[in-house]
């Protein structure tokens, strides 16, 4: 009866090497490393990047472990950080050249990669990503005003309405009253007209007319879509500016996650310096276009055969020529609404185009009517450099809605088009918490941590070995194997260790024996009611398995609660705690019953098994014990020979 | 070895009542110490600033409460963290501050203080990652005192804890009722939830009797100790079902002892082992992990008592009987979702 078939067998051979694959990543630690990434907006970091560094690595006869572009940043792993600092120095000088500090385009910085070999990764074989307390970092949450996000649209809207109405002639006074447009007219006719305008020009907001006295009434309220879309779009776009702000300061694994409806989670791992962090994440970009001056003294300024001429500015573009633009600024960032790529109809190539709101239309309808044939500069600028991002030449008269075309690729299209919309932020930010925490502080946490759960196991190893013998030896294997188990899937689905993490591992480690025990004790009390040893077992761990999952159950219930309303490190803690109690229901009773079997299974006439003294003077229900009959003692360590020889059942 | 020879059952109900007592009064106890005295809540619930810092020598707090009262912080509090070299110092929210410069403030003060320069340091660890910290260096060049840990929470995200550790908590307790209702019955979920409820309460007021610093992590050891002791009751309870079903001329109150004599050793020997793994989060998890630790000891050690003295005492209370548990339909004896299910006999 006890035996297993051999699948099962083979299952729990696969579990444990599963569960050393995926543990071990975690124990090879971090390799020194250089990371290229994008210092400002304009730069673009991909694998064509990643094979200009192994090119400048080699001809400075520096081997690195590897080159790999992953997501936005190149990474070079070197065996020790004697080689980590010569490359950098190698990289950022053959990268960024003699560019000042503050106009660098890759941000070259030292920082700690994994060791584990890379056939690991692979099959997604990686340690557990660490949380800052655990690293050392910061972490901000911004709150973002979604309110002003709204407020911004509202205002545009009104002005929108306005300029459309005045240009069909039908006269009005368009007002803001709360979140609604309002407007009246005297006659039916002029506002079924209004409104029929509006719907076509306004999709997503709903206009209604309703009689006002003797005038018609007409409301435009954001449909509840669009509202959502204009929220949901302000944190995209303010995660996506956070995003290529942080690029610049070379982080490894900065984190920029969306929490609830309305707050955005920044943390920096090996930054501790909040101010620095508060800046640059706080620092804007803002665009501006200007027309661009073709005269010939400005042409000689291009060639850099005559000065800059009075009133104009001399910028670069990406390719390294130079523009000479107006000082004027034409429209600024703030009037632009929308940039999106696509592909050029006319021409081969691709386009973006551009939606204005209605001054910034207007503005730009009356400057290219005057200005058909030439040219005008969209510049970007960032702590205080400017850097052209297109100077095309203007081919009619723009108004609300036009394209920039002649882009050479679509991918170079969605690039200008995410400068274009990622230079500012779509809402205000405030920070409601930040958090710093020293290098020292995590590695301490860690040792810590590690220190808690080793001294908690290694106590109630001895305890459980001492108590139960041989099945005692099987029930911390088997809590080993959980803590194996549990150590991958956590890596596996790269959730982020805490120490509340670490303390969650702890606990559920302590609160898993409960499943031996309760196994243990059943087979106890068989063998006591005289059970012969194959039959105990397997009684014992059937009748366990009820209550076992009965217990679980309960415990699951507070883990998942947790996980729905925690937050933070709370959330940590429950994740843990919640795969916990999976992983140990599968060890302690699957696992641990195999390896009964696979010991006892195969043994026909068994006549004793080792797991502790049992003593046989057992309580017979509804009997009331006397105060003496209730003896505690620590006896000496007999395994116990049961009456009748074992037999299968 | 075996610790438990118990050759009858413990008459354990006989004293049913002492028992129910005893719980009200530490529970009152509890309650009273809750109100009176209030828990001493984390920044992470109020909002505010906390600075951790560790110092060469010896912090003087006194010296260092005068240095932080000065800056017009209001009530600023000073304390040791862990050792005697490390100080921690929380300031509450208070109107007109703006508390993004409050560290910077207070590590300036500190750094002033031990007569240094508050600074930006940027170093290569020996693994070889680059870290860039604010530092304070004096005349000789050393660091006398090293900012440590810098947190600041708003007062908004404050409430919403509040609230969510609430939901929380809310949701655990009905979600076990529904549970246990399903699985055993009415009565048996009532007297559980009561039970543990009580443990939780008397936790906190331990808490609010020392002034113990609640934090989210104490939240989340209060949690898990309630599925935790839960489970514990589960236990009693399955083992009173199957007393019922195999000995049927036993009274009520024979069946409860019964039912706990035969599970005592397991639920000793379990919580025994829990604790020796909290005990050595006591002793080496730091101050971080403390009092989520000792929040978890006080629950291990009451849940023992309410699930055996109290749970069991209410369900009787509350009229259990072999009827509410014994279904005339008999349940099979091998459950069908027992892996084991498919052993080779």
């Amino acid at each position: 009866m006890n035996r297993y078939p051999v699948w099962k067998y083979l299952l729990m051979a696969i579990a444990v090497l599963a569960g050393l694959l995926y543990t071990v990543p975690n124990l090879y630690g971090d390799a020194p490393a250089v990371q290229v990434s994008a210092a400002k907006l304009t730069t673009k970091v991909d694998s064509n990047t990643a094979t200009q560094v192994d090119q400048l690595l080699t001809a400075a006869g520096i081997k690195a472990d590897y080159v790999t572009f992953e997501g936005t940043t190149v990474r070079a792993r070197f065996t020790n950080p004697d080689t980590q600092i010569h490359a950098r120095d190698v990289l950022a000088k053959g990268l960024n050249g003699n560019a000042d500090p503050d106009s660098q385009p890759y941000a070259v910085s030292l920082n700690l990669v994994p060791r584990a070999p890379r056939w690991m990764t692979y099959v997604n074989a990686v340690p557990m990503y660490l949380g800052l307390d655990l690293r050392g970092g910061v972490h901000f949450l911004l709150q973002v005003d979604l309110k002003a996000a709204l407020d911004k649209k509202i205002e545009t809207l009104v002005t929108d309405t306005r300029t459309l109405l005045r240009e069909k002639s039908l006269r009005t006074a368009v007002a803001r009253d709360g979140v609604s447009v309002t407007m009246s007219f005297h006659d039916q006719p002029t506002a079924v007209q209004a409104v029929n305008t509006l719907t076509d020009a306004f999709p997503d907001v709903q206009w209604t007319s309703a009689n006002d006295g003797a005038d018609v009434k007409i409301t435009g309220v954001l449909k509840p879509a669009a509202l959502l879309k204009a929220q949901s779009d302000a944190i995209k776009q303010n995660m996506t500016t956070l995003g290529n702000r942080v690029a610049g300061l070379g982080t490894s694994e900065p984190v920029i996650q969306q929490q609830g409806a309305d707050r955005i989670v920044v943390e920096l791992p090996g930054i501790q310096d909040t101010a620095k962090a508060k800046s640059l994440i706080g620092r804007t970009a803002t665009l501006e276009v200007h027309m661009v001056d073709e005269s010939a003294e400005a042409g000689a300024a291009v060639t850099g055969t005559g000065p800059v001429p009075f009133g104009d500015d001399r910028y670069l573009e990406r390719n390294g020529f130079a523009v000479i633009v107006k000082k004027d600024i034409v429209v600024s960032g703030d009037d632009l609404a929308d940039a999106q790529p696509g592909p050029d109809s006319q021409n081969s190539g691709a386009r973006v185009s551009l939606t204005m709101n209605a001054k910034g239309a207007r503005i730009m309808r009356d400057v290219s009517r005057d200005n058909i044939g030439k040219r005008m500069a969209i510049l970007l600028f960032e702590k205080g450099n400017g850097e052209v991002i297109t100077a095309p030449t203007i081919r009619g008269e723009l108004g609300e809605r036009f394209d920039i075309t002649g882009i050479a690729t679509i991918s170079e299209a969605a690039d200008i088009s995410l400068l274009l919309r990622s230079g500012a932020l779509a809402a205000p930010m405030e920070f409601i918490e930040e958090t710093a925490i020293g290098p020292s502080l995590g590695a301490d946490n860690i040792a810590k941590g590690l220190h808690s759960v080793a001294w908690g196991f290694a106590a109630i190893l001895v305890f459980m070995c001492a108590y139960y013998l041989l099945f005692g030896v099987i029930s911390t294997l088997s809590l080993a194997v959980n803590l194996l188990l549990l150590v991958a899937v956590l890596s596996l689905i790269q959730t982020t260790l805490t120490l509340p993490g670490i303390a969650a591992i702890a606990l559920t480690l302590g609160m898993a024996i409960d499943a031996n025990v309760l196994v243990n004790e059943r087979i106890r009390e068989e063998l006591r009611a005289g059970s012969a040893p194959q039959t105990a077992i397997s009684a014992g761990y059937e009748r366990a398995w009820a209550t076992i999952l009965d217990s679980n159950i309960t415990t699951l219930i507070a883990g998942l609660s947790l996980l729905a309303f925690g937050s933070g490190a709370i959330k940590g803690f429950a994740i843990v705690h919640c795969l916990g109690i999976l992983t140990s229901m599968f060890s302690a009773v699957f696992f641990s019953r195999g390896l009964v079997n696979l010991w006892y299974g195969r043994q026909k006439k068994l006549k004793s098994v080792l797991i502790g003294q049992v003593w046989k003077g057992a309580a017979k229900a509804g009997e009331v014990a006397q105060p003496d009959d209730l003896v505690v003692e620590d006896a000496a360590v007999a395994p116990v020979m049961p009456k009748r020889p074992g037999a299968a059942r | 070895m075996e610790f438990f020879r118990i050759r009858r059952d413990i008459p354990f109900m006989r004293h049913a009542l002492v028992f129910n007592i005893i719980s009200l009064l530490t529970f009152l106890a509890a309650v009273f110490f809750l109100v009176t005295r209030g828990l001493d809540f984390s920044i992470e619930f109020t909002g505010g600033t906390a600075v951790e810092a560790t110092y060469v020598k010896t912090a003087d707090l006194e010296r260092l409460r005068g240095i932080t009262s000065g800056l017009g912080y209001g009530d600023v509090q000073v304390q040791n963290y862990g050792t005697s070299h490390d100080v921690i110092i929380r300031v509450p929210t208070k109107a007109g501050i703006v508390q993004g410069q409050v560290p910077g403030h207070i590590f300036e003060a500190l750094c002033k203080a031990e007569s240094g320069t508050v600074g930006t340091r940027t170093e290569t660890t020996a693994k070889g990652e680059s870290v860039t910290r604010p530092s304070c260096v004096d005349a000789a060049n050393t660091e006398p005192v090293v900012l440590k840990r810098s947190e600041l929470v708003g007062p908004s995200v404050g409430d919403e804890l509040m609230r969510n550790g609430a939901y929380a908590m809310i949701s655990v307790v009905i979600g076990i009722m529904l549970y246990l209702a399903f699985r055993f019955e009415w009565k048996f979920s009532i007297a559980a939830i009561v039970a543990n409820l009580h443990d939780v309460v008397i936790i906190l007021g331990f808490f609010a009797f020392f002034q113990w610093e609640f934090s989210l992590s104490v939240l989340a050891g209060v949690l898990a100790v309630l599925g935790y002791s839960v489970n514990e009751s589960v236990v009693i309870f399955d083992r009173i079902r199957e007393t019922f079903r195999r000995f049927r001329k036993l009274t009520t109150m024979q069946v409860i002892d019964h039912a706990i004599t035969s599970t005592i050793s397991r639920t000793i020997i379990t919580h025994f082992c829990t604790q020796m793994m909290v005990l050595s989060m006591l002793i080496f998890g730091g101050p971080t992990l403390h009092y989520f630790a000792m929040a978890l000891t006080i629950g291990i050690c009451f849940g023992i008592y309410s699930s055996v003295f109290v749970a069991a005492a209410i369900a009787m209370w509350l009229g259990v009987k072999r009827e509410d548990l014994v279904h005339t339909g008999q349940k099979s004896e091998i459950d069908p979702n027992d892996p084991n299910a498919g052993a080779v006999v």
